[in-house]
């Protein structure tokens, strides 16, 4: 199909034997000489005023170097949403009051986490309770308590999309159908807890961190608005991140807090959380509430949609409200939608804030829409596989102001699941059924929310005469494997093997500011600016050999298997070896530069491309306990050019285990108070290996035009899919309708009595 | 008071002296410097800190130190024959069985002390001797291959040296 020497290989990862042989050093490793270890005291209230703070007793503890209060601190507030200062919610110590049980109050560094731990148990705070609200409903009531002193009726941020007449699209539907969902909180459950290390340098004034993050451009601007330090004096590096899954975009406590420890003891500071932190202090996927209605023809054509969302923010902004204007985007996919209305609210609560988490927005919109689909379908006598056929989205679809579908593999996938369905699955047993879902994600993010001047990402080649090449790009692996693709792409375009060249990735000391890994941008983002980067050097690479050859300049050159040569005339060529020592040697010395960028121009507002999908699920029912058995998964994706298999597969079945979880077995639960009550994974399910089904993965190939080589992502996409396809798997055996995620077995059980009892009742 | 624990580690034999608190999991990071094996939950319910124990798979965050004493002990950096890695190292590599690579070390070392037992498991094997080892990238299935390509390599290396 492609005549690619790398790109759709099957390609190893380039940190395997670092991570199979303890090697790879995450900062949650990292000991620094004269180290000290930091740790929080954090609120025991979901919201009380700060009387006052004695820290003399803990400051009087053996090996206790620094103990640190609101006051101590230099009073900037950070947040992402840096366009908009009143999003900027966070400080680095609580100063007037707490938000949520966990807020910190005061920090300690000590030589040893042991005395560090002792010593916030002598720090005597005096807190006066206030009243505290946990429901977004309740939230935006004129009565109810003030999370942020000045936001008023708590809501944080608001979003509206709108095209078409969605009045007239439901005056022309034959059928309209309205549905309410709600769903609960997920945990990232990063294996790696959140971590960082800050050294502050006395005699420069700069400041350096290392930080299990998926962000460090948006680290380094955290530090600099929460402790007011120039940015060029922040230096953050991201070691080996063991998972982020959304988790670690925000500028989170443990660094801002060891960055001002070490500054006020001039010595390196460590703060790691704990796993109980982990679950009840750090951000997880956003509780949201959607009222859906729709409006088909008789035929099954989607006419109208409109959407109201509200969502629990709990206690400050993070990457929330960009959750809640994409949950609004995603409601809009991945059918033509002629009509189409959103209003989202996101509420500030006395909890721990949600944020950003593995396909943001998309899975709470996909469960909806794609649930609310079979219904429809169902009631309009069509089957679910032919309305969504009649309605996916085709390329050069375009949602009006909003976004463009360059290239869509949607339909041709809805056609290989259903061929693969009928061959594979003739032998369904009692109680099984099949679950069908259609999907679409998003290449990055199209919106700077986060005020950077510079390109949303960078890159640099620097060729050395023997040919090795320096590549820095900002690209941050976390494990989904961007380090790998980051070669691949550099060298496919140099015409290189990958073993030519060394990465440096993600160091903002070293490497071009980059907006991250999030919203599966670093194929598309970052690997256009490798791509731009090292065809800048290779352009030098060609002047030369078009010298050397001395043909008239209408012939075409080609840069390949580590050879420069005439296109047309393959033998006639040189060495790329040879063409860099000449290249240098004529640039009087100095190595061969290329830099490249890439930002978004002119694809409207959600994303440059989508990739999309289709997924089949075969669910066994326990009529008798409830319990749902999801056996076998097909899934068809169009992810554009394949990079490299084999990071796809991982991250498609990755995020397939993510998603399930969603669907079945993972809730952070509150108490009233706000208190989260099982953090840990004892209490906490993931899914586990006996929990997996089986997955086939179909390719639908596609080029995309804007991504590298063709690629679009492949990183989120299936996260969505396979709880919807569950619950409409158990649906068409039950009739039962699942409006919440978490289908644990008594809810199943509590559906099915309630479909059986409307049954008798119509009948 | 701090006692005295005799051990090996990954064939190097250790006299050292810790207080009875202290757990496996902390002289083998913060003592011996083997920083390979991990810590994540600290409640012995997601098996990132396993070592193998006279050819047992244990949860070193959930045991004493001084559990240890008079044992051998092997840990991740003790798998690999110098620079020559261990088939089940280069299986997972191979097999792209792990991503962000938090959970692998103790991963790769219940893969071997079940490997030791069982040269040639089932699938269901696999997932039953892995199930308490949780992973948040990969999704499994690639991991269980790799275990099974693991089994396959190590039987025909011992062929081979047989022949």
């Amino acid at each position: 199909m492609s005549n690619y020497s790398i790109i759709g290989k099957p390609t190893v990862n380039v940190d395997g034997p670092a991570k199979v042989t303890g090697e790879a050093e995450y900062t949650f490793d990292i000991t620094l000489p004269n180290m000290l270890y930091g740790k929080l005291l954090r609120s025991p209230y979901p919201h009380a005023k700060i009387i006052s703070i004695d820290t003399s007793a803990a400051e009087k503890l053996p090996g206790v170097k620094s103990v640190i209060t609101g006051k101590d601190t230099p009073g900037g507030k950070y947040g992402l949403w840096r366009r908009f200062p009143e999003l900027c919610d966070q400080e680095v110590l609580a100063t007037t009051k707490t938000r949520f049980i966990g807020d910190p109050v005061a920090a300690v560094a000590a030589v040893s986490e042991d005395i560090a731990e002792a010593a916030l148990d002598l720090i005597n705070v005096e807190y006066e309770q206030l009243p505290a609200v946990f429901e977004p409903m309740e939230a935006i009531k004129d009565d109810a308590p003030l999370v942020q002193d000045d936001c008023e009726n708590n809501i944080n941020n608001t979003r509206h999309i709108e095209w078409g007449d969605v009045d007239e699209g439901f005056k022309n539907s034959d059928y309209i159908r309205e549905d309410r969902f709600s769903y609960a909180a997920q945990s990232t459950a990063c294996m790696e807890v959140h971590c960082s290390v800050a050294s502050y340098d006395k005699g420069t004034g700069r400041l350096t961190v290392w930080s299990s993050t998926q962000s460090p451009y948006y680290l380094q601007l955290g530090i600099s608005d929460a402790l007011k330090i120039r940015e060029g004096n922040i230096r953050v590096i991201k070691p080996h991140v063991g998972g982020g899954f959304g988790s670690k975009n925000s500028t989170m406590p443990d660094s801002v807090n060891a960055a001002l420890l070490s500054m006020k003891t001039g010595r390196p500071v460590k703060i790691t959380y704990n796993r109980e932190e982990e679950f009840t202090t750090t951000e997880h996927r956003t509780p949201t509430q959607l009222a859906l209605k729709i409006g088909f023809k008789k035929d099954g054509t989607l006419m109208a949609k409109e959407a109201k969302v509200i969502t629990d923010g709990g206690a400050y902004t993070g990457l929330g409200a960009t959750t809640l204007y994409l949950t609004g985007a995603y409601l809009s996919f991945p059918y033509n939608l002629p009509n189409y209305r959103y209003d989202g609210v996101r509420t500030y609560t006395n909890k721990v804030w949600s944020s950003s988490v593995r396909s943001f927005g998309c899975i709470s919109a996909l469960y909806a829409t794609e649930t609310q689909m079979d219904r429809a379908a169902h009631d309009l006598g069509i089957s679910p596989i032919e309305i969504r056929r009649k309605n996916a989205m085709k390329s050069g679809y375009e949602a009006p102001g909003q976004y463009k579908i360059a290239t869509s593999g949607l339909p041709a996938s809805i056609d290989k699941v259903e061929a693969r369905i009928k061959e594979k699955w003739n032998d369904l047993g009692k109680d099984e059924a099949v679950g069908f879902t259609c999907f679409a994600y998003m290449c990055g993010g199209i919106f700077n929310w986060i005020d950077t001047p510079y390109a949303f990402s960078g890159a640099m080649v620097r060729i050395n005469n023997d040919g090795m090449v320096d590549l820095y790009t900002q690209a941050s692996d976390i494990g989904q494997g961007t380090n790998t693709v980051s070669v691949m792409i550099c060298a496919e375009e140099l015409g290189i093997g990958m073993e030519d060249i060394r990465l440096h990735p993600a160091d903002t000391a070293i490497t071009p500011a980059d907006l991250g890994a999030w919203a599966s941008r670093e194929v598309m983002m970052n690997g256009n600016a490798i791509k731009a980067a090292a065809a800048d050097a290779k352009k030098r690479l060609i002047e030369v050999a078009r010298m050397k050859l001395g043909e008239n300049i209408v012939y075409d050159l080609e840069v390949k298997n580590k050879r420069i040569y005439l296109a047309l005339r393959p033998e006639r060529g040189f060495s790329y070896y040879e063409i860099v020592q000449d290249a240098i040697k004529l640039n009087d010395g100095e190595p061969i530069m290329g830099t490249g960028h890439y930002t978004p121009h002119g694809k409207g507002m959600v994303s440059p491309a989508f990739a999309f999908g289709s997924m089949a699920v075969r669910v066994k029912l326990d009529r008798e306990t409830g319990l749902i058995e999801v056996k076998d998964i097909i899934n068809a994706h169009d992810c554009g050019q394949i990079i490299n298999p084999l990071g796809v597969r991982g991250q498609v079945e990755g995020s397939i285990q993510l998603g399930l979880g969603w669907g079945l077995c993972e809730e952070i639960i509150f108490d009233e108070k706000g208190m989260v009550l099982n953090p840990s994974f004892v209490d906490y399910k993931l899914v586990r290996h006996r929990d997996m089904p089986t997955i086939e993965s179909i390719d639908v190939h596609t080029y995309e035009p804007e991504g590298p080589f063709g690629a679009k992502e492949a990183a989120e996409g299936t996260v969505a899919p396979t709880p919807p396809a569950v619950a409409n798997a158990v649906y068409k055996m039950t009739g039962a309708l699942f409006n919440t995620n978490v289908m644990r077995p008594e809810k199943v059980l509590k559906a099915i009595r309630e479909a059986e009892k409307k049954e008798k009742s119509n009948s | 008071m701090k006692k005295e624990l005799n051990f090996v580690v990954n064939g190097e034999s250790y006299n050292l002296w810790v207080e009875p608190r202290t757990l496996l999991v902390q002289v083998l990071r913060d003592q011996l410097g083997l920083k390979g094996t991990k810590r994540s939950c600290d409640s012995g319910s997601c098996c990132a800190c396993t070592v193998i124990m006279d050819g047992k798979a244990v949860k070193s965050c959930s045991m004493l130190a001084l559990q240890a004493d008079g044992k051998q002990i092997t840990t991740v950096e003790g798998l690999a024959n110098g620079a020559k890695l261990h088939p089940i190292q280069q299986a997972y590599i191979d097999n792209w069985a792990f991503q962000c690579g938090f959970c692998t070390p103790g991963r790769l070392m219940a893969t071997k002390a079940l490997l030791d037992e069982n040269p040639d498991p089932t699938m269901d094997d696999i997932k039953i001797a892995l199930d308490g080892h949780l992973c948040r990238c990969t999704g499994y299935n690639m991991i269980n291959e790799a275990v099974q390509d693991a089994a396959k390599r190590i039987r025909e290396q011992k062929l081979r040296e047989a022949a």
